[in-house]
């Protein structure tokens, strides 16, 4: 079992915890090390595993999942601690790792409590690593749900403004999320084999088998949608966003909009489009018109907000949005742009909140009409700000490009009017991402000093500039490289839309 | 009349004789001082009696003309219950050390020993005679419990609460057994009786009988509408009875139910007692949740708590199948571990400060860390959130429930599930309390004595533990065999 690379993934977190469990939250140098070491070996065995996962590819080997391992966990119910990775999984993996370990250097000066706030967020990555090396449904509910709760002590303890209701929103809205997921999941299971044979939970087995009674998966279709939908911030389940977002510290947006709003889509096309791919085309109309009024509904809603992190947050709405979208299109080369509409989110995304909480801690508001002319007084962050805005808005040579780039080719494709009338409308979020962006740069970075008390601030510290590099390195990398992404990701989603097209 | 029959009682033989060691030793130590042993004492008689009755096997027939059966399944159930009363016992000793009770500990572990001599005759009974007296024997001692803060003006109400509902239920319940008794053909073995229930004779009177006597058990487990009781019984009583009340009498009440409802009237499984209890669920959930919303007083909450936990028990009933009987096993054994962690936090927390408010715990962490650790876990783990056991028990229910693919089942798992986003809010308002509010902390730092962090361990580790190791719930489901179903059709 431990021979196995992806099991470590959950390992490592969980001894990051027990490292913690043995530090006191004075001794911030010991949590420190535990935290670098930690995040740092995460991200070590996440580039470890890519470039080997590649070159396994490389050499031939086209199995759907690699590095497989199952080990009966309740044997009655034939639940299995299954894990298995396609390309999507290695990439998502490694988006993970990023952003854990910027996060890490992000939250470098939290208080009070340091200890709990990075056992919480240690929680949290361990459900998150789980979740995406788990092809086992019932283990991937499991560390689904590990990763939701930390999330209200991380907002309710360490978060600032109204931080008792962001929290308690979100933490209910997303776990009545779970509830319908886990109704679809156990639908699923109990008809997850021909009759007479076995049941599973196993994602491949059920895909196999493709025995879901077709009378039974459009509603199973909706519940897992839903389910997976609200934390990929759906119209009309994206009101925990907005608030849990701007209430949260910085370390936890950034792993909150950067990899926790990834798990619902992943969890969307992994389970509801790959195992039920019958009621994925017939339904998928109705979300399509949701996922469509996100998108064009959070751009619109990101132009009126004054907060930076409000701003933000209802851009993750359009965004995410998006990549349901996409995702919803049912074919390989929009699916493939969502998943880089995934990656390039969480990246840009969690830069974002990062900058919006080295701003907010220097300034200490966070509303753009108090401040102005921040490029003159701390240069670094400006420009880093405005990286994060261009990928934001999509320039090319960045992530956000190739990303909504190839979503706009793929959604083409679907000829009839339905399909192209939102794909028109989707297109034009895209000026509208301009209008937000462009307005706060302008009115945050560029212009004459707002508040002349915001002179004596400091530009970024060492572990800021550690962390945002980080970030900029990847996006600007995802931007000029694409290629080697797009072609592991289509590879990957070959079996998915086999099972679309046979179910047509 | 062959004596070796009384060999196949070994649990509640064991029992007995714990009981009366305790008794004697307790006679025999006059003053206060020979009495500090009796705590350790009964503790550790009964944690071997409880590994006695865990390692030695069922003889696996009945006896005493079939009245009696004590099978591998009801052997888990006594060991799941002795778990629960082991940590009442060690929760116990600070209380009991106290000086208005000093004289009577040993009375208190006597009460304990004989209500779950009667709780293990409610679950072997195969003959109502015999199960009547389980259960009375299981549910009077427990008044003397509950009145047992012989100064404090609430126990005494508490304790004539908690008889006159006791006895009506009784009552209620002698009522829906004399209409069996009429259709029987004058048998009250479950063999006989089952025998005579036939799918095809749907009469009125069977139909008076099964509301009789699920009104009966109702009561003794708190199913809306028979829960009224509850919150202001469990108010009252000493807080280390409410924690035995809320886990023990209700396990083995859960676990008489399951028996006598598959067992005697498994041949109406569909045609009468599922929708009963279908309706009865959702209402004991959803009631249960909507009012410990309200409730600041700890003890309250926790009662309405474990009302609505009830209900997510009994769901195990709407599985009448292995994994139906096996998961509810587990529900309750999570449960136990759980709910006694919060009591230990709970019980700790009074025993010092008397401070039972949720206001009372604003801050919490700040001066007692770990008993707010502990206190979190016990809210996650019953509001189902993983890693810990509370989220595999309720999956596993869940699971179980919604295998027969019939969507009125779907939909009960739907409410269910519904219901513990709102269960997961007023969990939660204790963990805000705890870790959120910014006011300083109301209860001075304290020492924990030996045995409540020996209970509050036992507890975390359950928490932590029993649902990452399948083991517990694989004993569940390998201890009940086939035969157990035999009557339902």
């Amino acid at each position: 079992m431990f021979g196995n690379i992806l099991i470590w993934f959950v390992i490592i977190p969980v001894l990051m915890m027990a490292g913690l469990g043995l530090c006191r939250n004075s001794g911030m140098k010991a949590i420190r090390a535990v935290m670098v070491v930690g995040s740092t070996a995460l991200l070590a065995l996440a580039i470890w595993l890519c470039v080997d996962f590649l070159s396994l590819r490389a050499a031939g080997n086209d199995a759907e999942m690699l590095y497989t391992g199952s080990w009966m966990w309740y044997s009655p119910l034939n639940i299995h601690l299954a894990v298995g990775v396609d390309g999507i999984s290695v990439l998502m993996l490694m988006l993970s790792a990023i952003i854990v370990f910027a996060g890490t250097f992000a939250s470098w000066k939290i208080s009070p409590l340091p200890k709990n706030f990075f056992l919480w967020f240690a929680l949290l990555s361990t459900g998150v690593f789980g979740f995406f090396i788990s092809i086992d449904m019932f283990t991937m509910f499991m560390f689904y749900e590990v990763a939701l709760i930390p999330m209200y002590l991380l907002i309710g303890v360490w978060g600032t403004g109204r931080k008792e209701y962001s929290a308690m929103k979100l933490t209910l809205m997303l776990m009545g999320g779970s509830a319908f997921l886990m109704l679809g999941l156990l639908g699923i299971y109990w008809h997850s084999a021909p009759a007479g044979g076995e049941l599973t939970w196993n994602i491949l087995e059920i895909a196999r088998n493709n025995a879901v009674d077709p009378s039974w998966q459009g509603m199973l279709f909706i519940f897992t949608f839903v389910g997976f939908g609200v934390l990929g911030a759906m119209f009309p389940f994206h009101t925990w966003s907005p608030d849990g977002h701007a209430c949260a510290p910085t370390a936890v947006s950034m792993l909150h909009a950067g990899v926790l709003m990834k798990l619902g889509g992943y969890g969307c096309f992994r389970i509801a489009i790959y195992l039920l791919p019958q009621a994925a085309n017939e339904l998928a109309w109705i979300f399509i018109i949701l996922t469509g009024i996100s998108v064009v509904y959070g751009a619109f809603s990101a132009c009126v907000q004054t907060d930076l992190k409000y701003i933000n947050a209802y851009s993750s709405v359009s965004h995410c949005g998006m990549v349901l979208f996409a995702l919803l299109m049912l074919n390989q080369t929009a699916m493939t742009g969502a998943i880089m509409q995934m990656l390039s989110h969480g990246l840009m995304t969690a830069l974002f909140f990062a900058l919006i909480g080295m701003i907010y801690g220097r300034t200490h508001t966070r509303d753009i009409r108090q401040m102005g002319g921040l490029m003159q007084i701390m240069p670094y962050l400006g420009v880093c700000y405005m990286i994060a805005g261009f990928a934001s808005l999509g320039l090319p040579g960045l992530s956000g490009f190739v990303a909504e780039m190839t979503i706009f080719v793929g959604a083409w494709e679907n000829g009839d009017f339905f399909h192209r009338a939102f794909v028109v409308a989707a297109t034009c979020s895209i000026v509208i991402t301009a209008v937000y962006i462009l307005r706060v740069v302008g009115k945050l970075l560029l212009g004459p000093v707002h508040d002349d008390h915001h002179r004596q601030l400091t530009d970024a510290g060492w572990f800021e500039r550690f962390s945002t590099v980080t970030l900029i390195v990847s996006i600007a990398g995802i931007g000029c490289f694409p290629n080697w992404i797009s072609e592991t990701i289509q590879q990957s989603f070959q079996p998915i839309v086999a099972a679309i097209q046979n179910a047509l | 009349m062959d004596y070796s029959q009384f060999g196949a009682m070994l649990p509640e033989l064991i029992i007995l004789g714990i009981f009366l060691l305790v008794f004697l030793a307790d006679t025999f130590s006059a003053d206060g001082s020979s009495k500090k042993f009796l705590t350790p004492f009964a503790a550790v008689l009964f944690l071997l009696g409880t590994v006695a009755i865990w390692v030695v096997p069922s003889c696996g027939e009945a006896v005493f003309g079939g009245m009696y059966f004590d099978d591998a399944a009801g052997r888990a159930m006594k060991c799941i219950l002795n778990c629960g009363v082991f940590i009442c016992m060690l929760q116990a000793a600070k209380w009991v050390e106290s000086d208005e009770m000093k004289m009577r500990k040993g009375e208190f572990f006597e009460l304990l020993l004989v209500t779950l001599f009667g709780m293990y005759l409610m679950i072997s009974a195969r003959h109502f005679l015999l199960f009547i007296i389980g259960l009375e024997s299981a549910s009077l001692p427990i008044a003397a419990l509950v009145a047992f803060n012989k100064n404090r003006y609430e126990s005494h109400e508490a304790a004539v609460k908690y008889i006159l509902t006791a006895v009506f239920s009784s009552g209620i319940l002698l009522t829906g057994l004399s209409f069996v008794y009429a259709f029987s053909g004058g048998s009250l073995y479950f063999s006989d009786i089952a025998a005579q229930i036939t799918t095809g004779e749907m009469s009125g009177l069977l139909l008076c009988a099964l509301a009789f006597v699920l009104a009966g058990i109702g009561f003794k487990l708190s199913l809306v509408p028979f829960h009224l009781w509850t919150a202001d019984v469990y108010q009252g009583a000493p807080t280390s009875v409410t924690a035995y009340l809320s886990v023990v009498s209700k396990g083995a009440a859960a676990f008489a139910f399951f028996i006598i409802f598959v067992q005697v009237f498994g041949q109406v499984y569909s045609a009468a007692w599922e929708w009963m209890m279908y309706a009865v669920i959702i209402a004991t959930i959803t009631v249960g949740n909507l009012f410990a919303m309200r409730q600041k007083n700890m003890k309250r909450f926790m009662a309405f708590s474990s009302v609505s936990q009830a209900g997510y028990i009994m769901l195990g009933s709407m599985a009448a199948n292995q994994l139906g009987l096996a998961s509810m096993m587990f529900y309750i054994f999570v449960y136990v571990v759980s709910n006694l962690g919060a009591f230990a936090v709970i019980t700790s927390i009074e025993n010092r400060t008397g401070l039972v408010s949720m206001d009372d715990y604003k801050g919490l962490h700040k001066s007692n860390p770990y008993m707010a650790v502990a206190m979190t876990l016990a809210m996650f783990s019953l509001a189902g959130i993983p890693p810990f056991a509370g989220f595999f028990s309720k999956i596993l229910i869940f699971t179980s429930v919604t295998g027969s693919n019939s969507m009125a089942l779907y939909m009960l798992v739907l409410i269910a599930l519904i219901n513990t986003i709102i269960s997961l809010y007023y969990y939660l308002l204790v963990v805000k309390a705890m870790w959120i509010s910014a006011d300083e902390p109301k209860i001075a730092p304290f020492r924990s004595g030996t045995c409540e962090r020996l209970s509050l361990g036992i507890c975390v580790l359950g928490i932590v533990f029993m649902g990452l190791v399948s083991c517990v719930y694989q004993y569940c489901v390998s201890s009940v065999g086939e035969s157990f179903f035999l009557a339902l059709n």
